[in-house]
């Protein structure tokens, strides 16, 4: 048997909260995909929304580019908002 | 046994035999992704199943709860149609039969939500939502098998061929009291005839699949005469609770 596509999932626990990626499936279409991560992630009451994405339409990072990727952020402490005083009584900050 | 209680156990045990079926496909299905939904809506049938026994057994009130009507009836006193018991094992099959067996299930349902019979409704009510992704995911893998290659064409024509001529029991009023639906709390099964055929039709036409013209089976369930492949199918499911009666986990 051939092997299916393989898709990423990603769920949305409740309104106001992002899609948040909970794993990946099997699948030989997009409508296919969406109803096997309905029955595979969402099977107690994980979710209140769906997107399902083909793994081969990510493109992502390089373990091997981690140095020249993240390392430059290390040492930028001014790109952190710590040199402010928050006003008391603000909320969500 | 009163017309109420029969009806009921039919309704049960249609649910009851078909999870035993669908459960069957769990670590068979093409794919895991699969096992995984042929086992919730195997389960969910099981649902079905346990509520309308717990809901017979206390209309009946002579003391009997969900596993004594699962486990501890003989072949005579099922009341499920023919179609559900025979067995299950091409997954054209199982998809041609669920396509129907939920069709109809979803239909009955809609219409028992309105039944007399408060705790029927209720649960009919609950149903109606399950059986509503069972069609769907009947219908997904129909369209894609009939609207497939050549061979998965034939080979899911050949399964709507096979089930085709067990869906007339379900329209079936044969054995149905007249009065249970004179008195608000049964459905006529002859008035669920179109609306499923209607559905059924669309779905086959859509997949490029041909309606079969077939003769209808020889099919009486409700009656308690019941095919060759039920005895294997009980056996199967009550061995355990008849060696071990009152075991628990």
């Amino acid at each position: 048997m051939s092997v299916e596509p393989l898709w990423e999932v990603f769920v949305r626990s409740r309104r106001g909260l992002s899609h948040v990626h909970v794993g990946s499936l099997h699948a030989a279409d997009a409508g296919m995909a969406l109803r096997n991560a309905r029955d595979l992630y969402t099977r107690r009451q994980e979710g209140v929304s769906i997107w399902v994405v083909p793994a081969a339409a990510i493109e992502a990072s390089s373990p091997d580019e981690k140095d020249s990727f993240f390392d430059p952020a290390v040492d930028k402490v001014y790109r952190h908002p710590t040199f402010y005083d928050v006003p008391e009584g603000v909320e969500h900050l | 046994m009163s017309a109420h209680v029969d009806y009921l156990l039919g309704l049960a045990d249609d649910a009851l035999v078909s999870s035993q079926r669908m459960g069957w496909w769990i670590s068979r299905s093409p794919q895991l992704e699969e096992d995984v939904a042929m086992a919730n809506i195997g389960l969910d049938q099981l649902g079905q199943a346990r509520a309308l026994l717990t809901h017979a057994g206390a209309v009946e009130a002579a003391g009997r709860d969900e596993d004594d009507l699962a486990y501890f009836r003989d072949e005579r006193d099922f009341r499920n149609v023919c179609l559900v018991e025979r067995p299950m094992e091409d997954f054209g099959v199982a998809m041609a039969r669920l396509l129907v067996f939920a069709t109809w299930q979803h239909e009955l349902y809609g219409a028992l939500s309105a039944s007399t019979d408060a705790t029927l409704a209720a649960v009919a009510a609950k149903a109606r939502k399950e059986t509503a992704y069972h069609v769907d995911h009947a219908r997904q893998w129909t369209l894609r098998l009939g609207d497939g290659t050549a061979e998965s064409h034939d080979r899911m024509q050949a399964a709507v061929e096979a089930e085709w001529p067990w869906r007339e029991e379900l329209y079936d009023a044969g054995t149905l009291a007249p009065e249970l639906v004179e008195r608000g709390i049964a459905v006529d099964p002859g008035t669920l005839r179109e609306p499923v055929e209607a559905r059924l039709d669309a779905v086959l036409a859509e997949a490029t699949l041909s309606r079969p013209d077939v003769a209808a089976a020889y099919s009486r369930g409700r009656q308690g005469r019941h095919t060759e492949a039920m005895g294997y199918l009980l056996a199967e499911m009550q061995h355990l609770a008849r060696s071990h009666p009152g075991v628990t986990w």
